[in-house]
């Protein structure tokens, strides 16, 4: 299936003020620890890092455990001084890697 | 005490302004009301998203969703169903699915499968404040509903009713007991940390008292849809309702 996001920029800023960055992933988080039913363990799928970077400088990082629930919502705020591209990117178990990029338009 | 129904139907004729009936977001936190109303923030969008791009999509045997449904022509239309269809009356879901079948060529899902679940809740968005306008002609399946509404259910013994309008702003261990007004399915329900149908929302509350629920796609889960929208009649669709 296809990855679901849903990323969330003011679409003009002002340079110099702080705004809400929202970016949700679809992604089931599963913990490690829950019974499949036929006495195994559901295996761990969980996202690890989650990393927003601005033209290539990181802005905003994070590491994630299993007890954060389904499709995370990361919700932080940034300051910018000129327009640039955002790139939000997800990785987690079994090799899950995700990139997404938002243009961010600065204004005067 | 048993209401009786004429007092029941008495507070319905009141109006808007004197209206008893209160959807489930009225029973939620003011945190959990401001997830559900902002769409950066309400996990359905997710959903709403997909379906967006599903009604786009090539299926195999060329044909689009959008090559029917174009236009504003779907507005609204998830306040209007069940609905009666030829014969046999068909909710949402069952749309959507005879629909992928008959002219995509795609094998059906059930009202909880992937496609299914997102192209509902991308028309549930486009509903967002239509008021919910049941179908006249199936009054008979609303009665059958309504019988299955009053009936005692399970171990524990109880019926919808009992707790759901007796009870109803009471509480249930910590929980509000909400009125079960069905205005804005498919629902993101926390506790199953996806989006679900009617159909499991009604499965949980059959496990709940410890009865066997009726089988995947039954009449009965039809007659209390139809009956649920019944009794949600002029309430608006929330669009994708977000639930603890």
């Amino acid at each position: 299936m296809t990855v679901r996001t849903l990323i969330v920029v003011p679409p003009a800023i002002r340079r110099g003020d702080v705004f809400n960055v929202r970016a949700t992933i679809g992604h089931p988080m599963e913990t490690g620890h829950r019974s499949d039913g036929a006495g195994g363990v559901v295996p761990r799928d969980i996202l690890r890092r989650f990393e927003c970077r601005l033209d290539g400088n990181t802005v905003f990082r994070a590491t994630l455990y299993p007890a954060i629930a389904a499709n995370p919502i990361m919700a932080f705020t940034l300051r910018a001084e000129r327009s640039g591209n955002l790139t939000f990117t997800w990785e987690g178990d079994r090799g899950f890697r995700h990139s997404e990029t938002v243009a961010l338009n600065v204004g005067a | 005490m048993r209401v009786p129904g004429l007092l029941l139907a008495a507070l319905l004729a009141l109006g808007a302004s004197g209206d008893a009936r209160k959807s489930g977001i009225d029973f939620m936190s003011p945190s959990l009301q401001a997830m559900q109303r902002d769409d950066a923030q309400n996990p359905g969008q997710l959903w709403v998203r997909e379906g967006q791009a599903l009604m786009a999509r090539v299926a195999a045997n060329g044909q689009r969703c959008i090559d029917c449904h174009a236009g504003a022509a779907l507005d609204g239309v998830a306040a209007r169903y069940p609905r009666l269809d030829g014969r046999r009356a068909i909710t949402l879901a069952g749309r959507i699915d005879q629909c992928r079948e008959r002219r995509l060529g795609l094998a059906p899902q059930g009202s909880d499968g992937d496609e299914v679940l997102a192209l509902s809740a991308w028309l549930a968005q486009r509903s967002r404040g239509t008021p919910i306008a049941p179908d006249p002609r199936l009054a008979d399946l609303r009665q059958r509903g309504a019988q299955l509404w009053r009936q005692r259910f399970g171990q524990l013994n109880l019926a919808c009713t009992q707790c759901h309008d007796e009870r109803a702003g009471q509480r249930l261990g910590g929980a509000p007991i909400p009125q079960a007004h069905a205005t804005g399915y498919p629902i993101y329900r926390l506790e199953w940390q996806t989006l679900g149908s009617l159909e499991r929302r009604l499965r949980g509350c059959l496990t709940g008292v410890r009865a066997e629920p009726f089988a995947p796609g039954a009449e009965e889960w039809l007659a209390l849809e139809a009956y649920l929208m019944g009794r949600a009649a002029g309430l608006a669709h929330e669009g994708v309702a977000v639930r603890p």
